[in-house]
C-alpha cells in the first residue's frame, strides 16, 4: 500500500532519466565500434553513477567517484587506448568470433537477478526521503575508516603500493 | 523511492558488463566492461546502505573505488606489456592456456 | 585553548621566535628545488642547499637573540601572569647559592600549532615549540649544516651523485630541525624518521661498493629496532596522559598527574630504547662505526654532531617523563637505566677506540663514548651539563671529522688508514693540524677548552648527586679518551710518513711495504674501507710511487674555512657556561626547558676537578710513551707485545672483534631465534607430518590391496572398461572448451554462475 504523499515524483523522474542515460551509454560501451567512443560512453556511465550516489545521499562517494573514476581512471584508459595504437575510426574486429555467447549468458543472468530482486524486496522503500535527506557526515565515514575498518584500509594501502610498483615493473621498457 | 529501482539498475549494468567481458576482443574494452561491473556493485552497496542506515556501505564503496583504480593501473600495464611483445592486444590471440 | 594562549605569548615574543617554524621549512623547500632543478643549476643544486641553510641560520640566530632577550628581560608581574594562565613547566623557586641571588623567573615557551590533519574528533597538529633547548638545537644544527655543506662542495666535487648528495643533506637538515621544534610527539616521530631515511641514503651514497650498502642497511635496521620503542613509547604516553603535546606531557609528568607509575616507567623504557638505537648507546652501538662508510661530511654532520644526539635530545626534551619514570635523583637511588647504559657506553666505546686503525672509526667510537657521557649526565640529573655537552661536542667532534676528511682528501689518497697512509703530516698541513689539536684538547677535557667545561660538569654532578659509580666511570672514561686520542694523533701527525702521506710529503718511503708487514698485527681488514668516490680512481693504482701533482700544502679554503671556524668555537663555545669564571649563561637560558626540578649544579672547585685532570694528564703521558715505543721508529721491547704475551693478545683480539657483539647479533641472536623455529618446523615436518603421511599411505596401500583383490578385479573391471570409453569420448567432446581463450572462459564462468543462481532461486522459491 503506497500513499500518494510518499511518492517522490521529482526524484523518480530524475532517477528515470539518469538511469536511462546510464543504460544507453553502458550499451554503447559494449557495442561501440570505436574504442575512444566507448571510453567516452563509459565516462557518461560513471557520471550517471555519481548522480545516483547523490540521490542516495552519499555525496562523499559521489565526489570521489568523479575525482577517481572520471578524473584518473578514464585518463588511464585513454592513455591505454593511445599507447596501444587503437585507430580513432571504426574498427572492424572489436568483438570475438563467438561474441554471441554473451547475449544468452547476460540475459539469463539478468532474468535470474531481476526475479530474485523483485521477489525479495517487492516494494520495500528506502529509509527516509530520498534525495532531500541530510547529507552523510564525512566525519562519520572517516571515523569508520580509521576505527572499525582500519585493517582493510591498511590492506588496501598495501594493494595500492603493490599496484604502483607492479605497474612500473610491468610497463618499464627494459 | 523503491530499493528495487536502484538494484535493478545495478543488475542491468552488471549484465551489460558481463556481456562486454565475454564479447569484446580488445583488452582495453574488456577492462572497461569490468569497470561497469564494479560500478554496478557500488550502486548496490550504496542502495543497501541507504536502506539500512549507517555509513558502512559508503566505506565499502570507497574501498572498491580504490581497488578499481589499482586494478586499472595494473591491468593497463599488463596490456601495454602484451602489446609491446605481440604488437596486438587482441585476446583471441592469447591462448597459452590452451588445454 | 592553545590558540588564545599562544596568541598572548606570541605578542610578547619577537618576530623570529614567532616564526621559527620557517627554519625547517626553508631546507624542505630547498630539497624539492634541488630534486627538480638541481641538475640544471651551474653548481649542481648545492647553491639551494647552502642558501637555505644560511637562511635557516639567520632565522635561528635571530630566534636565539630574541630568546636571550626574553629570558633576561625584566619580568616582574609578567612571569606571574603567565604562570597563572596555566603555563607549562614549573616555576623554579628561588635558588640558593651565590650564582643566582635574584628570583629566577620562569619563561614561557613560544608554542604555535596548526591542525595538520584530523579524523573525526581527533586532531593532529604541526607547529613549533620554541624554548631554550629548541633554540640551542636549532642554532647548532643550522650552523653545522651550513659549514658542512660548504665543506662538501669541495669534498664531493665531481661526484656522479653530487646533486643527490646535497638533496639528502638538505632533507636531513629539514628533518632534524622539524624534530627539534616539534610541539608534539607526532611531529617528533616524523622528523626522527626523516633523519633515519637520510642517514640510510647518505651512508650508502657510494653504494656500488658492497661494504657501503651493507653498512647502510645495518645502520637502518639497527636504528629501526630502536624506533619500535619510540612508537610503542609514544602510544603509551598517549594512553597515560591522553595527549601528545610535549608541553602537556612534561607538565603532567612533573606534577604527577597520572594513574600508574609503573606504566610511566615502561613508557620511559620504551622511549629510551629508541634513544639507545638512535644515539648508538651500548647494546645497539654497532651501527655507528660502520656508518663511517659514508662520505666524511656525512659522518661529520649526521654521525657525530647532530643526528646521533637526537636520542639524547629526546631524553632532554621530555625529561620529566624519564626523571619521574626512572626515579632519578630520588633519595637513596644510586643507579638507573639511563645512567647505567650511558656509563657502560662510555667505557665500552672508549676501549674499542684503542684498536682501530681507521681514523674515522676512532672518531666514531669516540662519538659513541661521548654520547654515553651525555646520557650518563641526564641519568644523574645533570640536565644542563648534558645538554651543554651536546652543544660543545658538536663543534669539536665535527671539527675532528672534517680534519680527518681534509687529511684524506688532500694527503692520503682518500685512505683513512692511520697506520698505512698517514704519519708526519703536521709539518705540511698546519691548519688541519692546529684545528685537530684544539679539538682533541677539547675532547679530552683539557682545562679552558670547551669540552672541559661540559664534561667536567657531568662528572662533577655525578659525584655531587651521589652517583659515585658514575663519577668513577666518568674519570676513567676521561683517561681512556685522552689515551686513544693521543695514539690517534701520534699515528696521524707524527712519526714517519707512510704510504699515501709519504707521497704527499714528497718522501719516498721504500720501507713502507715492510712497515705494512711489520704492523700486520691488529689490522682487522679495514684497508678496503677507503672512500672511493668519483675521482678517487685518479690517485689509485698507477699513481702509486710518484709525488702528487696537486695540493702543495694544506687543503683548499673550502675545507679549511669550516675547520678554522669550528676550531675557534671548540674553544669559545665552552665559555657560555664556565663555572670556573662563574659564567652560567647557558643554564640561565635553558633551565626553563627542564620542566622539573633537578639538583643545583655543584659549585666548581679545582680540587673536585683534580682527579679527573690528573687522569687526563696520566693518559696523555702513558699513551704517548706507548705510542712512541710501539708505533714509532726504533726498536723497543714493547713492539709486538700483543703478539708475544698471551693476555695482551687475548684482550687485543677481544677488542678487535668489538667484544663479539656483531657475532652475538648475527650468529647467536639470529640463530637462537631463527634456528629453533626452523628446527622445530623440520622436526614437525619429519616426524609428525611424515608419520601421518606414511600412516595414511600404509593404510591406503592396504585398503587398496584389499579393494584391488576383492572389488576391482572382480566387480569394477568391467565397469571401468566401459567408463573409460565414455570418459575418452567426453574428454574429446569437451576439448574445444579448453581453448585457452579468455573470453570463452569468461562466458563459461558467468554462464555457470547464472545457472547456479537460477537453481538457487528455483530451490528457494
Amino acid at each position: 500500500m503506497v500513499l500518494a504523499t510518499d511518492i517522490q515524483v521529482a526524484q523518480n523522474i530524475g532517477f528515470g532519466i539518469i538511469a536511462a542515460i546510464m543504460v544507453l551509454c553502458a550499451v554503447a560501451v559494449v557495442a561501440a565500434r570505436n574504442v575512444v567512443r566507448a571510453a567516452l560512453a563509459l565516462v557518461m556511465v560513471m557520471a550517471g553513477a555519481a548522480a545516483q550516489y547523490v540521490l542516495l545521499a552519499a555525496e562523499f562517494v559521489a565526489v570521489t567517484q568523479v575525482l577517481v573514476y572520471i578524473g584518473a581512471v578514464m585518463v588511464l584508459f585513454l592513455f591505454g587506448v593511445m599507447l596501444t595504437r587503437a585507430k580513432l575510426g571504426a574498427e572492424a574486429e572489436l568483438n570475438n568470433k563467438n561474441w554471441a555467447w554473451g547475449i544468452p549468458v547476460a540475459l539469463v543472468m539478468f532474468v535470474v537477478m531481476a526475479w530474485a530482486l523483485v521477489d525479495g524486496f517487492e516494494d520495500t522503500r528506502l529509509g527516509g526521503t530520498v534525495g532531500d535527506a541530510a547529507p552523510q557526515d564525512t566525519a562519520v565515514i572517516s571515523d569508520l575508516i580509521f576505527k572499525p575498518y582500519v585493517l582493510p584500509f591498511w590492506a588496501l594501502s598495501f594493494v595500492l603500493l603493490a599496484a604502483v610498483i607492479g605497474a612500473i615493473v610491468l610497463a618499464r621498457k627494459d | 523511492m523503491l530499493v528495487n529501482e536502484f538494484l535493478l539498475l545495478g543488475a542491468i549494468l552488471f549484465c551489460i558488463g558481463v556481456y562486454g567481458v565475454i564479447a569484446r576482443k580488445n583488452a582495453v574494452m574488456v577492462l572497461m566492461s569490468i569497470e561497469l561491473i564494479l560500478n554496478s556493485v557500488n550502486i548496490n552497496l550504496l542502495a543497501f546502505d541507504r536502506l539500512h542506515g549507517g555509513s558502512d556501505g559508503n566505506v565499502f564503496a570507497l574501498y572498491i573505488i580504490a581497488v578499481a583504480a589499482a586494478e586499472v593501473g595494473v591491468g593497463l600495464a599488463m596490456v601495454l606489456l602484451i602489446y609491446r611483445n605481440r604488437k596486438s592486444i587482441s585476446l583471441d590471440e592469447l591462448s597459452e592456456m590452451k588445454g | 585553548m592553545f590558540a588564545s594562549e599562544s596568541e598572548a605569548v606570541v605578542q610578547s615574543a619577537g618576530w623570529f621566535l614567532e616564526n621559527a617554524w620557517l627554519i625547517p621549512v626553508m631546507p624542505a623547500v630547498a630539497f624539492f628545488l634541488i630534486i627538480f632543478f638541481g641538475r640544471r643549476m651551474p653548481r649542481g643544486g648545492s647553491e639551494f642547499g647552502i642558501a637555505s641553510m644560511v637562511g635557516a641560520l639567520v632565522v635561528a640566530s635571530g630566534a636565539a637573540y630574541q630568546w636571550i632577550n626574553r629570558v633576561s628581560a625584566p619580568h616582574e608581574g609578567e612571569g606571574e601572569a603567565l604562570r597563572s594562565v596555566g603555563g607549562f613547566g614549573r616555576a623554579v623557586a628561588a635558588e640558593t647559592g651565590e650564582a643566582a641571588a635574584e628570583v629566577v623567573h620562569h619563561v614561557e615557551p613560544v608554542i604555535r600549532q596548526w591542525v595538520w590533519w584530523q579524523s573525526g574528533g581527533t586532531e593532529f597538529s604541526i607547529g613549533q615549540h620554541i624554548d631554550g633547548l629548541a633554540v640551542m638545537a636549532l642554532l647548532l644544527v643550522a650552523f653545522i649544516s651550513t659549514l658542512v655543506q660548504l665543506y662538501s662542495t669541495e669534498y664531493v666535487n665531481g661526484d656522479r651523485r653530487y646533486t643527490h648528495f646535497f638533496a639528502s643533506l638538505t632533507l636531513f637538515s629539514a628533518g632534524m630541525l622539524s624534530m627539534v621544534l616539534a610541539p608534539n610527539m607526532v611531529q617528533l616521530i616524523l622528523g626522527w624518521e626523516i633523519m633515519g631515511l637520510c642517514s640510510f641514503m647518505l651512508i650508502g651514497h657510494w653504494w656500488e661498493e658492497h661494504a657501503n650498502s651493507r653498512a647502510a642497511l645495518k645502520a637502518f635496521f639497527t636504528v629501526r629496532v630502536g624506533d619500535m620503542g619510540l612508537l610503542v613509547g609514544t602510544a603509551m604516553l598517549l594512553a597515560i596522559f591522553g595527549t601528545l603535546d610535549i608541553a602537556g606531557i612534561n607538565e603532567m609528568a612533573a606534577a604527577g598527574e597520572f594513574e600508574s607509575k609503573s606504566l610511566l616507567m615502561w613508557a620511559a623504557v620504551a622511549l629510551f630504547i629508541a634513544c639507545i638505537g638512535k644515539s648508538g648507546q651500548f647494546p645497539l652501538h654497532t651501527w655507528l662505526p660502520d656508518a663511517m662508510a659514508g662520505p666524511t661530511p656525512v659522518s661529520s654532520l649526521l654521525h657525530s654532531s647532530t643526528m646521533v644526539v637526537a636520542g639524547v635530545f629526546l631524553v632532554a626534551r621530555i625529561y620529566p617523563v624519564f626523571h619521574v619514570g626512572f626515579d632519578i635523583n630520588m633519595e637513596g637511588q644510586s643507579v638507573n637505566l639511563i645512567a647505567i647504559i650511558g656509563g657502560i657506553t662510555v667505557l665500552v666505546a672508549a676501549g674499542l677506540a684503542f684498536v682501530q686503525n681507521d681514523i674515522k672509526k676512532v672518531l666514531a667510537y669516540s662519538t659513541v663514548s661521548q654520547l654515553g657521557y651525555m646520557m650518563m649526565g641526564l641519568g644523574v640529573g645533570a640536565w644542563t651539563a648534558a645538554v651543554f655537552h651536546i652543544f660543545t661536542h658538536a663543534f669539536f667532534k665535527c671539527c675532528l671529522f672534517l680534519a680527518s676528511g681534509s687529511i684524506a682528501h688532500t694527503a692520503s689518497h682518500h685512505s683513512f688508514d692511520m697506520k698505512k697512509d698517514m704519519g708526519g703530516l703536521w709539518r705540511k698541513m698546519p691548519i688541519t693540524f692546529g684545528t685537530w689539536m684544539i679539538s682533541t684538547a677539547a675532547l679530552c677535557g683539557v682545562p679552558f677548552f670547551s669540552g672541559f667545561f661540559s664534561k667536567d660538569e657531568i662528572i662533577d654532578s655525578a659525584k655531587h648527586n651521589h652517583y659515585t659509580i658514575f663519577y668513577v666511570v666518568g674519570i676513567i672514561g676521561a683517561f681512556m679518551t685522552t689515551a686513544y686520542m693521543t695514539r690517534a694523533t701520534y699515528l696521524t701527525f707524527f712519526g714517519k710518513p707512510r704510504g699515501g702521506a709519504a707521497h704527499f710529503m714528497g718522501v719516498e718511503s721504500h720501507d713502507s711495504h715492510d712497515a705494512h708487514a711489520a704492523d700486520a698485527h691488529g689490522h682487522d681488514a679495514h684497508g678496503d674501507d677507503h672512500d672511493a668516490h668519483g675521482h678517487a680512481d685518479d690517485h689509485h693504482g698507477p699513481a702509486h710511487g710518484r709525488p702528487l701533482p696537486f695540493a702543495p700544502s694544506d687543503s683548499p679554503w673550502k675545507l679549511t674555512l669550516p675547520l678554522l671556524i669550528l676550531g675557534v668555537l671548540a674553544i669559545a663555545s665552552g665559555y657560555l657556561n664556565a663555572p670556573v669564571f662563574h659564567i652560567e649563561k647557558f643554564h640561565e637560558w635553558l633551565h626553563c626547558s627542564i620542566g622539573i626540578e633537578v639538583p643545583e649544579p655543584p659549585v666548581f672547585a679545582w680540587s673536585a676537578a683534580a682527579p679527573g685532570l690528573a687522569l687526563v694528564a696520566l693518559g696523555f703521558v702513558v699513551s704517548l710513551f706507548l705510542s712512541k715505543a710501539v708505533l714509532g721508529e726504533g726498536s723497543s721491547p714493547l713492539k709486538g707485545l700483543t703478539q708475544r704475551v698471551a693476555p695482551f693478545r687475548w684482550v687485543h683480539t677481544f677488542l678487535v672483534n668489538k667484544y663479539y657483539l656483531d657475532h652475538l647479533y648475527e650468529k647467536v641472536v639470529v640463530r637462537a631465534v631463527a634456528h629453533p623455529i626452523a628446527r622445530a618446523a623440520y622436526w614437525v615436518n619429519q616426524n609428525v607430518l611424515d608419520g601421518l603421511v606414511n600412516a595414511v599411505g600404509i593404510g591406503g596401500k592396504r585398503t587398496g590391496l584389499w579393494v584391488y583383490r576383492n572389488i576391482d578385479q572382480r566387480l569394477v573391471d568391467g565397469a571401468v572398461n566401459g567408463s573409460g570409453v565414455t570418459a575418452r569420448g567426453a574428454g574429446g567432446a569437451l576439448q574445444p572448451v579448453q581453448s585457452g581463450k579468455v573470453s570463452m572462459y569468461g562466458a563459461l564462468l558467468f554462464g555457470a554462475a547464472a545457472v547456479g543462481a537460477l537453481v538457487l532461486v528455483l530451490v528457494n522459491s
